[in-house]
């Protein structure tokens, strides 16, 4: 599963972009999340707090109990701020 | 292309000539052009970064361009967005549209900006007297955005 971090929470994680194999009962955003959380300081200190937090699933916005799979693409950012 | 990611400047002018020229169907172009502001929250800004999400970013613009053109009889619309960093004055975001009449141009191209506020996913980092700044989002654009989800497109 590749795993993308924009603004903020790219910068606490200190990566942009990963592969990641998180266990099997991980099956939703919320979930992904909450797993990665775990992965060490700076992914706790980027996913403190949920509502903070937006996604995407394959480019496509989505809610944390959206269905994550092996082999998509998920990402995690701040609320936008285009315009 | 209706819908252009790029680092590059725009000009408003010709962007408008090539939607209108030849033209005889169109009775209506708005056009909105956005702008580095010097100041944001009081503090002075000295440049500003945009990141974006590749391949979303097109994609999203897309989708909201789509929705748009269903909900109003649009005869032309273009959305510019520039990426890197930019400075006081640089624009930033261009919206156009074209329809045979002004409310449906208008109502659009207002459309379009909220949504490109609350669901193209842009980030900016502004570099500020007082440090670097993550740009936090405003609950007002989220108001600004539901409000078109409260309103049928027919009332355009």
């Amino acid at each position: 599963m590749r795993v993308l971090y924009f603004a903020w929470l790219r910068q606490k994680i200190g990566t942009g972009e990963e592969t990641v194999s998180p266990p099997a009962g991980v099956r939703t955003v919320g979930q992904l999340a909450a797993w990665l959380a775990e992965q060490g300081p700076g992914y706790a200190e980027a996913f403190a707090d949920p509502a903070l937090i937006r996604a995407a699933v394959n480019q496509t916005h989505a809610d944390p109990d959206a269905a994550v799979a092996p082999g998509d693409e998920v990402a995690f950012f701040p609320p936008v701020t285009g315009g | 292309m209706r819908v252009r990611v790029q680092r590059e400047d725009f000009d408003p002018g010709a962007e408008i000539a090539a939607l209108t020229d030849g033209r005889t169907d169109i009775g209506a172009v708005v056009s909105f052009t956005g702008l580095v502001r010097a100041r944001n929250e009081a503090a002075g800004v000295a440049a500003m970064t945009l990141e974006h999400y590749p391949g979303m970013t097109e994609r999203e613009l897309e989708r909201i361009v789509a929705q748009a053109e269903d909900r109003w009889p649009l005869q032309g619309v273009r959305v510019i967005h520039r990426y890197g960093t930019l400075y006081p004055g640089d624009r930033i975001v261009l919206v156009v549209t074209a329809s045979a009449h002004r409310a449906a141009a208008f109502e659009a191209a207002d459309f379009l900006m909220d949504y490109l506020k609350t669901r193209a996913p842009f980030w900016k980092l502004e570099d500020r007297e007082d440090g670097q700044t993550w740009v936090a989002a405003r609950d007002s654009d989220d108001t600004a955005a539901e409000r078109w989800r409260n309103t049928p497109p027919e009332s355009a």
